[in-house]
């Protein structure tokens, strides 16, 4: 029981914690940190490759294999697809007039 | 028999330790990428966090064979490097709403076989506590894998984007929800009941689908966000069920990501979130009574367009979907070259909702070159708009209706607009006085300072580019 208690802590600390990180993030960026969130909530891998590997019978092995697939695809493509995006987003070349636009700091 | 609640209650100490890494880095990596010059570190943040994890698990002695995880890790990856390499940036919403699909899937089918694994062998486990949470935990699951992957299909266009919608389509929906969460709390209440346990996990999955099926192609973005938050809330359940406090971190923070995203595209369309899921807007819009009238418009070809274009100091470009699909974006790109040349001082306004997902928009630009510097949010570029010499919108309309700040009787009255109707003069490229997707006619159109552009968005463009570069 006390363990169920310790994880509502650890679930309302994240919820607090996750709206006060992500509320910072630019919409420039909302499209990379979707994929990006998204390539971490696939860290249900972990339980995942737990069940596939305990071997326990047919029924939670076949469902383990499809988990493990279907996750390590986000996994990857998660966190590739992040990057080619962001790596899409660049500054004016320093040599154009550079006037400092107003409202962003 | 190996319980699998190794994997919580007696972790060897290696595993605990690269869990605690993981969820540090995983808060670090979404704390970096709040700015645009941190975020690739994020990135690698994240990654690192994942190697570090799958590491930890590999070691737990509860592993009996690694066949199938090494087969299956690899059939992933193989399937993830072309989704992430080749997948266009046009396409990003579909994949986005494809890997909530397959999270949701991997979820439930953990939550499945947990239970059937309990029954089978830890009868100890089937507390009400861990069968509500499981219950929860493939309800969320299944409903967040068929409800996304119907989403995929409107996105790509497989099953047609407007709303689908037949009387009593609520009523049936209720009743399905109201089915399947009966069964969870019968589960709950009487975890022995093992043959209610799938009709149940059926019902989410029906849910899932008649909850997108009346939703239409632009309210994806609210969509998007909120199968996000689906898929992370049930990556947390999860969490609970193998009482795995990492899991718990990364996927309420998945989860919290995707609320407030729901939450900001709601506010852009100034809609609730149960207007987006129930009100099936933009379907009949019988005509709003709209005077018949011909009024006329004022209309311009490219080099007339161009003229004023680089005659002027400075010019906001709004930005629509329409311009994505019209694959206008490098265009689009090549006007901001030329104009800026000619001492113009370009910027981009971009509403919230603009594009099929969050941020859409801002990601269709950046692959097309253009600085992100000169991309700004609507609240910045609004109060810019009074000293704004030509808006140009190209593929945006209900985003532009000055309607939605006065008149009542609008479907998009009380949306927030990017206030194109206050710059001195306004240009539409369009390709024809069809209305938009709120089945709405655009005031702006027939105000004084109005001129339309009619034509492709692509080949107008391109036009316009060609008539600067010969001006010399």
């Amino acid at each position: 029981m006390s363990s169920i208690i310790e994880n509502l802590y650890i679930f309302v600390l994240a919820t607090f914690l996750g709206l006060e990180i992500i509320r910072r993030v630019s919409p420039l960026l909302h499209t990379p940190l979707m994929s990006l969130t998204n390539a971490i909530s696939a860290i249900s891998l972990v339980g995942s490759i737990v069940l596939l590997g305990e071997q326990v019978n047919t029924l939670s092995t076949v469902l383990g294999a499809v988990a493990v697939f279907a996750s390590m695809t986000n996994v990857v493509s998660g966190f590739l697809l992040t990057d080619r995006i962001l790596k899409m987003f660049k500054k004016r070349e320093p040599k154009q007039n550079e006037q400092p636009s107003p409202s962003k700091q | 028999m190996n319980n699998l609640h190794q994997v919580s209650s007696s972790l060897p100490l290696f595993t605990s330790v690269t869990y605690l890494a993981a969820a540090v880095l995983f808060i670090l990596s979404l704390k970096w990428l709040n700015t645009p010059s941190t975020a690739r570190r994020g990135v690698l943040a994240g990654e690192l966090g994942m190697i570090v994890a799958i590491a930890g698990t590999l070691v737990l002695p509860s592993i009996e064979s690694f066949k199938w995880i090494i087969i299956t890790l690899l059939l992933g990856t193989a399937v993830g490097i072309p989704i992430a390499v080749y997948t266009p940036m046009t396409a990003v919403p579909q994949r986005t709403a494809l890997s909530h699909s397959f999270g949701g899937l991997a979820v439930g089918c953990v939550g499945v076989a947990e239970f059937f694994v309990w029954h089978a062998h830890e009868h100890e486990k089937l507390t009400h506590f861990n069968v509500g949470v499981l219950c929860l935990e493939v309800l969320l699951g299944f409903l967040t894998f068929t409800g996304s992957l119907m989403a995929v299909a409107k996105l790509q266009e497989l099953i047609p984007t407007r709303p689908m919608t037949y009387k009593g389509q609520n009523i049936i929906n209720f009743i399905l929800l109201g089915i399947a969460i009966l069964l969870g709390v019968w589960l709950t209440v009487d975890p022995s009941q093992t043959e209610l346990f799938l009709p149940f996990a059926v019902m989410a999955m029906i849910f899932g689908v008649l909850l997108i099926l009346p939703i239409g192609g632009a309210d994806m973005p609210t969509v998007i966000a909120l199968l996000n938050s689906y898929a992370g809330l049930s990556a947390s359940a999860m969490g609970f069920v193998l009482n795995n406090k990492m899991l718990i971190i990364a996927g309420t923070l998945d989860g919290s990501s995707g609320f407030i995203l729901s939450v900001i595209m709601c506010k852009a369309m100034n809609r609730s979130f149960t207007n987006v899921l129930f009100g099936a807007f933009g379907q009949v819009v019988a005509s709003t009574g709209e005077a018949k009238e011909q009024r006329s418009v004022r209309s311009a070809q490219a080099e007339e367009a161009a003229e004023i274009l680089q005659s002027c100091s400075n010019v906001v470009i709004v930005p629509g979907y329409g311009m994505a699909v019209a694959q206008a974006q490098h265009k689009v790109r090549e006007l901001y070259d030329a104009l800026t040349k000619k001492g113009v001082d370009v910027k981009f306004g971009i509403h919230p909702v603009a594009g099929r997902m969050p941020g859409h928009m801002n990601v269709l630009l950046a692959e097309a070159d253009i600085p992100y510097d000169r991309l700004f949010e609507m609240d910045e570029i609004n109060p810019e708009m009074p000293r704004t010499d030509v808006a140009l919108i190209i593929g945006a309309n209900d985003v532009t209706n000055p309607a939605a700040r006065y008149d009542k009787s609008s479907p998009i009255y009380g949306m927030p607009i990017i206030d194109v109707d206050k710059a001195n003069s306004v240009m539409v490229i369009k390709r024809s006085m069809n209305a938009g997707f709120a089945g709405i006619q655009n005031e702006l159109y027939f105000m004084d300072k109005s001129l339309m552009l009619f034509g492709d968005a692509k080949g107008f463009v391109a036009d316009m580019v060609k008539a600067i570069a010969e001006n010399h």
